[in-house]
This record gives C-alpha cells, structure tokens and sequence, in this order.
C-alpha cells in the first residue's frame, strides 16, 4: 500500500486539477463573454457563476496544495520556474475575485469599470494558466521549442474556457442571454477544436519521451479509446450545434455535459503522458514523494474529507439549480 | 543597483502576507458576530438584528473575497519563493498546509454560496447552519496556519535525516509549545479588529445619521465586545510574551532593545537602537522595568542581545513594532472601557467625542495586528524555522529584476484594492441602507433612490 502512496497522491492531485478546470473554467470563460452582453446581460453572467467560484477556485488551491504536501520537491522545482507565469496567474485572479464583489458594491458609475478588470483578470488568469500548462508539458524547458509550445497552449486554453462558460450559460440562462450563448458556443467550437487538434499532434512532436509512449504498438491500440472518444464527443457537439434545429431539445446541461467528456478524456491522456514521472524527464512520482509518514497523515484526512467536500459540494449545487436568479444579497 | 535577493524575496512575502492577513483578521471576528446577529433574530425576531445582519454580510463577503484571492497568492509564494523550505521541510508544512485546505477552505467557500445568495432558497436553520459552517471554516482556518507559524518559532515533534526534516510526532508539531499562545492571540486579535471596524464603521453611519437605530444597535454589541476582548487580549499577550522569553530569548531582547545580560534591567520606554555602536541612544528607561514585566520579579536576570551576536533579529523594527502594536492595545482597550462606561453602564447617547474618537480607530485592529505579526515574524530572523533552518538558505534562484518587477506589480495592485475597498466601504456605509438586490436592475430609479454622499465625486 505504501508504495501506492505518491501515486493516488499524484492521482487525487490531477484530479483536483481537472475538476479546477471543468468548474472554474466556466468562471473565466463567462469573465472573458462579459463585454459581449448588454447591461441585463451582464449581471446575470455575473448571477450565473455567484454562488460557486469561490468554492471552484479553491480546486486549484487544493492542487498546488497536493503538490506541496505530497511532492514538495516538485513544488519547488514547478513553482520557482514558473515564477512570472505564477505571478501572472495569481494577479489576474486576484482581479477577478475582487471586481466580482466589488461591481456590485461599489458606486454604480465604476461598475463598467469592474467589469472591464473581471474580464481583464480573467483572461490573463486563463492565459497564464495555459502557459503554465504548456511549460508544464514540455518538462520546464525553457528552449525556444518549449517556449513556442507554451505560447500556442496559451492561445488553445482561452478558447476551452469560452466554451466551457458558453455551454454553462446554456444551463443557467433563458431567453436572450440563452440565444447569445448558443452564439458564442458556435463560435467558439471551431477555434477550440481546432487548437486541441493541434496541441494533441504537438504534444508528441516536443517531447520524445510522449511520442515514444503513445507511438509503441499494442500501446497504441489499448490506447486509441482515448483518441476515439475525443473525436466521437467532438463530433456530437458539433452534429448538436450547426446541424440541429433545436440543439440541445430541452436538455440544457448536454453540451456542458460533452465538454466534461472532453475534459476528462484529455486529462487521462495527459496522466498517460506524463506518469510515472512528475516533472517529465526530471523527476518521477516516487522520488518528489515526501515521507510516508506525511503521506499517512494526509492520506486518513483526505480519504475522510474529500467525500465530505463532495457531497456538500453537490448540496450546494442542488440548492442553486435551475436557472439563475438575479443575485440577491438579501 | 545591487539588491540582496534574499531581503528581496522577503520583501515581496512579506508584503503579500501583510495584505492578506488584513482581511482575514476581519473576516475571523466578523464571520462569528454574523452568527451572533442572526442568533439574535432568531430568538428575538427584532428586524433590526436582520438589518445588522444585511449591512455587515455584505462587507464580510468583500472582506472575505480579498481574503480568498490573496490568500491562494500565498500558497503559491512558498514555492516561488521559497523552495527551500518546502524541500527542507515539507514533510511538515505541507501537511498542516494541506489539512488547512481540505478542513478550511473548502468549508468556507462553499458555504460563503449559501450564506451569502441563498437566504431566499433554505430554510432559516439551514443558512443559520450555513453561517456558523463558514465561521468554523475561518477559525479552523486559522487553526492550521497559526499550528504551522508556531512551529517555525518553536519546532517540536520532528528529527532530521540528511538534512530533511521528518515527522515524529504530529501531535507534538501541532500543539508545539508556542502554538496554544499564538492561536488565542490572533483569535483575540481578529475579534478585535471586527469588532472596533463595526464599532468604527457604526460611527461614521452615526454621525451622518445613516441608519441610526441599527448603527447604534451595532456599536453598543461593538462596544461590549472590545470590552471583553481587549483586557483579555493584555492577558494572553504577556503569558504569549512569557513564553516566546523561554524559547526565542533574541526575540525578547530585541522587543526590548537589551543589548547588555545583566539583572534589574529596565524596561526602555523610547530609545534609537543602533546596531553599530550596539547600544541604545536617547534612551528612556523605567528602572527594573522590563525584569519586573518579563520575570515579575525587579530583579531578575534577562539575557541580552550581544549573547546573540549575528544571530539576532534586527533590532530597530522589533523594537518599534512592538511599542506600535502594544500603543495601539492600550488605546483599544481605553477606548473600550470608556465608551462601555458612557454607553453601556450609564446608558447614554453616544457623544461627538466618542463618535470621532471610534471612527478614527476604525482600522486600529490592523495596525495591532501588523505591528504584531512583525514583531513576531521579523523577530524570528534569520531563523526561518528557529534554530533549524536559515532563511538566506531556503531562498529561491530568481534574477533580482524579475522578483523586483512582480513585486512592484504585486504592491500596485494591492495599493489599489486597498484603496478601492475603503472607499467602497465608505460609500456602502454611508449611503441608505439597500435592502434590494445586489444586482442594480432598475438602474435609473435606484440612483433616484440613493442619493450619494458628497464626498463622493
């Protein structure tokens, strides 16, 4: 069991992660669709996301925070080269989180100017956080290679989130908000796609180590599921939106529903990717690991918390279904 | 320009950790006096407690949003800056850090959802469940961050193996000797800060005559409050002082800027300390003084700071935060004695000297708070973990410039959400109650319907 520990530790962090970017991934995508809405618009994007972003945004604490109980060589390895896209990362968000409250509170007249520094924090978050990703992937390297990949990483996520919050829209609006978002959605498909496309072919042309992974027979074929199903859920949005009369028939949370599949699709391929190691060609999983008994002692509180977040998690998420009321302090 | 990284990466920590612990320094105390306000609805069903409860929730919701988004910028910092301690103790930090975040900060943030938007969608218990889970949820909060600050100061519980620290016993590195004094103090600290920003904030809403009622409703609980706290927060600061004497005796020396080990040492009121000459110029001593404090006995002996050479904090800053954080005490708990006297024992109106007396220690909780954090703090160099690990050995490899220019970004966009939150406060404060919603639908006709105060351009 010992053993097993960096690995379900590894495990539990990129699934944090990736709940961290299914949820908050909404937040920052509907932050960079503000300036498209009118004025009503507007506060219900805001209305749609209130009750949750503090709670999604605390996934990527929790994250980092796996890395740092678990694999604290690796925190400091990952963090101190990602200084300047870190710091990036945490001032846009600082912006979002403050303008979010502040739009509502402060003097009206400034409220134009608040929801300028939410979309602002909120797409310098999402960049940031694709090129971390990027250098991520490519195992910190910081050659030109690496850096190229980094960059087009940085342009791919912002159109994930966009979808991602376009088809959360879909959940919690009516009306025309609702229209809008099957807009954005639409147009926002294409752009997404084709940048996972591309990251996919690039991914195994910067590192070797992937390539040989994924390029290795049987490998290939106990893999291809991955690739397969990635296409098929792309295929079905895409069949959903341009070709049906009336894409989602009521269904409202399907196209969010696809994305998820996505989503998790592409963080299996990444785990495959990138395990047993934790920072691709310099450190495995094993050796970042702390002490077993720092892992123990986190493990007994995760395994009896975490179920408790979740479920209280989905409370919150059933008191506040249906679609969005305007947000009411009161 | 030759910048020491080190202070460098200390600079920009400390800054980032100085802004965060303003806000939940608030939200500590205030999340429990909202609990208080709907408790008190609850049994008394008077409107006025719901109405407190309305105006405070709101500002807790922005104190408590700047204290989230900053607060993730510290989880990130130890790595950025200083990935040495996480390589060197880890073991340790990480999962006191961790246990913060799955008990803490998921607690909190995802009941902050119901607290604040769904009053309308639960039953009344459930959002008074909901407000006390959110109240846990920040003092358990501070319960693990506090564990790990009073470990740095007095490391127990651990053995080192090559240079790594390991854990040996996580009940003696939670509960390590510091740790019980440390916690009472903040907790103390943050009910105070709460308290005197409802008693400050009360004022101001009292003198424009905003909201009376409910104002002075919401300082006279202010005023009890900081009545109780503040004499005991004198209490817990000096068993605190006791304790940090038996563990970080440099610490102490520094406080109170004894350079010389003798017996019947005083208690040096104001003086320049300089480390040059090691000496302290124009010094204004009490005789016995700080023997009598420290030891409770005027003669007894206190060690001083030339036992510590090149071991010791730096002197002046100690010294002078110190007498900032234990100045600011002693008005707090004047002040609350006497408006306690005026408006609680002997049930008057509260007077225009009172009202601008309470507006001006509106943020005197932050001062103390600071002044005690860099006392503390800064008092630990150049220990990073006291009398284990080095702080200049724990700094990250990063080009002066780049640590400069976030920095510089860093101090510019706290400088603005600072800014940008007092004068929302002030305008929240001082404009008519808002019972609607929060989103302004009917934009025109709320504008009829608020008239902003004049200061506001």
């Amino acid at each position: 069991m010992e053993a097993y520990l960096p690995t379900i530790f590894a495990g539990m962090m990129g699934l944090s992660l990736l709940i961290y970017v299914i949820l908050d991934g909404y937040d920052l995508g509907i932050g960079m669709l503000l300036p498209f809405g009118n004025e009503d618009e507007q506060d219900m994007m805001i209305a749609a996301i209130g009750p949750f972003w503090d709670a999604n945004e605390t996934w990527i604490v929790f994250g980092v925070g796996i890395l740092l109980v678990a694999f604290p060589q690796a925190h400091g390895l990952v963090l101190s080269t990602l200084y300047l896209p870190v710091s990036a990362m945490l001032i846009g968000l600082v912006l979002r989180g403050i303008a979010f409250d502040f739009r509502a509170k402060a003097v009206a007249e400034h409220k134009e100017r608040w929801n300028r520094i939410f979309t602002c924090g909120s797409l310098l978050a999402t960049c940031a956080q694709g090129w971390m990703l990027g250098s991520y992937i490519t195992g910190l390297r910081q050659d030109a290679t690496g850096l190229l990949f980094s960059g087009l990483i940085t342009l791919c996520l912002p159109s994930l989130y966009l979808m991602l919050g376009a088809a959360w829209l879909l959940v919690k609006s009516e009306g025309s908000l609702f229209d809008k978002a099957m807009r954005w959605a639409r147009l926002a498909l294409l752009p997404m796609g084709a940048t996972l496309l591309l990251v996919s072919l690039a991914t195994p042309l910067v590192s070797s180590t992937i390539a040989a992974k994924w390029f290795s027979w049987p490998g290939l074929l106990q893999l291809s599921p991955i690739p397969l199903i990635s296409i098929a859920a792309y295929a079905t949005m895409l069949w959903m939106l341009f070709f049906r009369e009336q894409p989602l028939h009521r269904r409202h949370w399907l196209l969010y529903g696809w994305l998820i599949v996505i989503c998790v699709l592409a963080a299996l391929g990444l785990a495959y990717s990138i395990l047993p190691d934790i920072v691709i060609g310099r450190m495995t999983v094993t050796e970042a690991a702390a002490s077993p008994a720092s892992l123990w002692f986190t493990f007994w509180g995760a395994i009896i918390v975490l179920p408790t977040v979740l479920v209280y998690t989905i409370v919150v998420y059933r008191i506040f279904s249906g679609k969005a009321s305007p947000l009411s302090y009161d | 320009m030759d910048l020491d990284p080190v202070l460098l990466a200390r600079a920009q920590f400390a800054a980032n950790i100085s802004f965060h612990i303003l806000f939940p320094a608030i939200t500590i105390g205030l999340a429990w006096l909202l609990v208080y306000f709907r408790v008190r609805y609850t049994r008394t069903r008077n409107q006025d407690w719901d109405q407190a409860y309305q105006f405070w929730v709101k500002i807790f919701a922005l104190c408590f949003a700047i204290g989230v988004v900053s607060g993730i910028t510290m989880s990130f910092q130890f790595g950025t800056n200083w990935p040495g301690f996480m390589n060197h103790a880890g073991n340790i930090a990480g999962p006191l850090l961790g246990y913060e975040i799955l008990t803490a900060f998921f607690l909190e943030a995802t009941f902050l959802g119901v607290m604040l938007f769904g009053k309308d969608r639960v039953s009344h218990r459930m959002h008074l469940l909901a407000c006390t889970l959110v109240a846990i949820g920040t003092s358990l909060s501070a319960f693990w961050i506090l564990a790990l600050s009073a470990w740095m100061h007095t490391p127990a519980g651990y053995v080192i193996e090559d240079g790594i620290l390991d854990v040996e016993s996580w009940w003696a590195i939670i509960f390590n000797p510091s740790f019980p004094y440390r916690l009472t103090h903040m907790l103390l600290a943050s009910v105070l800060t709460a308290s005197f920003l409802i008693i400050g904030v009360s004022a101001w809403r009292l003198r424009r005559g905003t909201d009376a009622t409910i104002s002075l409703l919401v300082l006279r609980t202010g005023v009890l409050i900081a009545m109780i706290a503040a004499p005991a927060q004198v209490i817990v600061g000096d068993l605190h002082g006791l304790n940090t004497l038996e563990h970080q005796p440099a610490k102490i020396a520094a406080m109170e800027a004894i350079w010389e080990t003798g017996d019947s040492v005083p208690l040096v009121l104001f003086a320049l300390p300089d480390e040059q000459s090691r000496s302290n110029r124009f010094a204004l001593e009490i005789p016995y003084g700080a023997s009598l404090i420290l030891h409770h006995d005027p003669h007894a002996t206190l060690q001083g700071l030339n036992e510590f050479e090149g071991e010791h904090p730096p002197v002046a800053i100690v010294f002078w935060s110190f007498r900032i954080m234990v100045g600011t005490g002693i008005l707090m708990v004047t002040f609350a004695w006497w408006a306690g006297w005026q408006l609680l024992v002997r049930r008057r109106q509260p007077s225009p000297a009172l009202l601008t007396m309470a507006s001006w220690m509106t943020f005197s909780g932050w001062v103390a708070v600071l002044a005690g954090w860099y006392v503390t703090e800064i008092g630990r160099q150049p220990w990073l973990v006291q009398g284990v690990l080095k702080t200049s050995d724990m700094v990250a490899d990063h080009e002066a410039s780049m640590v400069l220019g976030t920095f510089v970004a860093y101090l510019a966009l706290y400088a603005f959400v600072l800014v940008s939150f007092i004068a929302t406060l002030r305008y929240m404060s001082l404009s008519k109650p808002r019972t609607q919603t929060a989103e302004l639908r009917d934009k025109s006709a709320q504008m009829d319907e608020l008239p902003r105060p004049p200061e506001d351009s």
